[in-house]
């Protein structure tokens, strides 16, 4: 056991996890949207657009993310027309291929916990709002997202915890992440195990928090207040 | 079109090669898994602390840790580990292990601990009753686990079981990495050679669904069949 190698790459691994950390809020919060506006569209009663839909968080949800990233990063500069237009400054660099497949993913899984937690909501709560004579908007942003957000904390604090993982894949189209760094090191030191534990270390600290984050909000939204 | 056409001139056997392969590592990563959850899902269930412990430790690694950094400790450590135990037996030569292998232990370690999971929820979902009532009639510990709680458990177990496959055959895509010509390496060589890595890229996708579409249908099936008590 390298315990100088330990100490020494622990700080490199800490700046490349600020990396990560940014993926994964960006992803999350782009995925956020992506994910209720496809939920909504879900629960629309035009089979078309319910069906589009749902085919898209089929594809997402069917395919690994390793293949998403790699069309999106090598795939989509293929396309002439693409390389002359504003996109081409977004998808040319690796950063932002990452945070659109990641976000395109994620969206697509989040779509899915939304759709459920709308679906569950009683339509109880939703009839009383429309006896009370408040509109179909308002019952819509002030009733139903509330509870559908707080029905849904649970799968989606898994569902943080799955992107956070995800992130990962970021190294494999040449950006130095926590997972990057750890894999030079261990290329260039030959020494697995070592980094194995600091970096995993990092990783499954990450996990706590976000864990106990998710935890502490179920609590604090639960109902029986 | 004829860039998958089969033989010299097009990637089609190839890629129907690589499609093998990829099931190939998923179904053994899958039952590698088994292996893991069958040794793990005990000591989850033990009345002893520390053997809970052991489990738990376990199950959080693996599923707080992202699965590449796993198939990176296993497949730049495997070899080193191996030339390390023969070393204690007098052999010094460089050892490689084969790629099939190395993917097929670490994807399997990560679903093991999702099937430990899936095993240690279904189980703990069983009646109590079902273990006294066994007790009572004087089956034997095999007969009342063989006979008894597995047949209940499974039907608890594969709707999760089937998520877990599903997750063992996507992660089978990240041992590419370490050069295992499956589905998404085959489609990384043909994206090279030909320039056209979004054609290739996209076929690997449709054939991803194409396995996650098929291996469901399975599934399904296995699912009405132990079910059918219901």
């Amino acid at each position: 056991m390298d315990f100088d190698l330990m100490i020494t790459s622990f700080p490199k691994l800490l700046g490349a996890t600020v990396v990560t950390l940014k993926l994964l809020s960006a992803s999350l919060f782009f995925g956020l949207f992506l994910g209720l506006f496809f939920a909504i569209l879900r629960l629309n009663k035009n089979i078309f657009i319910n069906k589009f839909a749902y085919g898209y968080s089929y594809i997402f949800r069917g395919t690994p993310l390793l293949v998403q990233i790699f069309i999106i990063y090598f795939g989509l500069g293929q396309i002439e027309y693409l390389r002359t237009t504003f996109l081409w400054v977004i998808l040319k660099e690796p950063y932002w291929c990452a945070i659109i497949a990641f976000t395109l993913n994620t969206g697509a899984y989040t779509s899915e916990i939304l759709r459920s937690a709308f679906q569950t909501i009683k339509p109880g709560i939703i009839e009383a709002g429309k006896s009370l004579g408040i509109s179909n908007k308002i019952i819509f942003y002030k009733i139903q997202i509330p509870i559908a957000i707080r029905q849904s904390l649970p799968a989606y604090g898994n569902e943080i915890i799955l992107m956070m993982k995800g992130t990962s894949l970021a190294s494999t189209v040449t950006l130095m992440d926590l997972t990057g760094v750890a894999k030079y090191i261990i290329s260039t030191t030959f020494k697995p195990i070592e980094v194995f534990i600091v970096a995993g270390g990092i990783y499954l600290f990450m996990t706590f928090v976000i864990h106990n984050v998710i935890k502490y909000l179920e609590k604090k939204y639960s109902f029986q207040q | 079109m004829e860039l998958l056409a089969f033989g010299k001139t097009g990637w089609g056997d190839e890629l129907f090669y690589a499609t093998l392969m990829t099931i190939a590592v998923s179904i053994t990563a899958m039952f590698v898994g088994f292996l893991f959850a069958l040794i793990f899902t005990p000591l989850k269930l033990s009345k002893y602390k520390t053997l809970n412990l052991v489990g738990n430790f376990y199950t959080t690694v693996i599923r707080g840790v992202p699965e590449l950094l796993v198939i990176y400790l296993f497949f730049f450590g495997g070899s080193g580990a191996i030339m390390y135990v023969a070393s204690i037996f007098g052999y010094y030569e460089y050892i490689e292990i084969n790629a099939f292998i190395t993917g097929s232990i670490a994807i399997g370690i990560i679903s093991g601990a999702y099937s430990t999971e899936v095993f240690r929820g279904a189980i703990q979902s069983i009646d109590k009753g079902q273990f006294e009532a066994a007790k009572v009639l004087g089956i034997n510990k095999f007969g009342q686990f063989y006979k008894i709680i597995l047949p209940q458990m499974l039907r608890l177990a594969i709707p999760n079981l089937s998520n877990v496959w599903q997750i063992t055959l996507k992660d089978t895509s990240l041992i590419s990495v370490t050069g295992l010509v499956e589905i998404m390496r085959q489609s990384y060589i043909a994206a090279g050679s030909t320039r056209d890595p979004l054609f290739f890229y996209s076929f690997a996708a449709v054939l991803y669904l194409l396995l996650t579409y098929v291996s469901m249908k399975l599934i399904n099936k296995l699912e009405v069949r132990y079910s059918r008590g219901y």
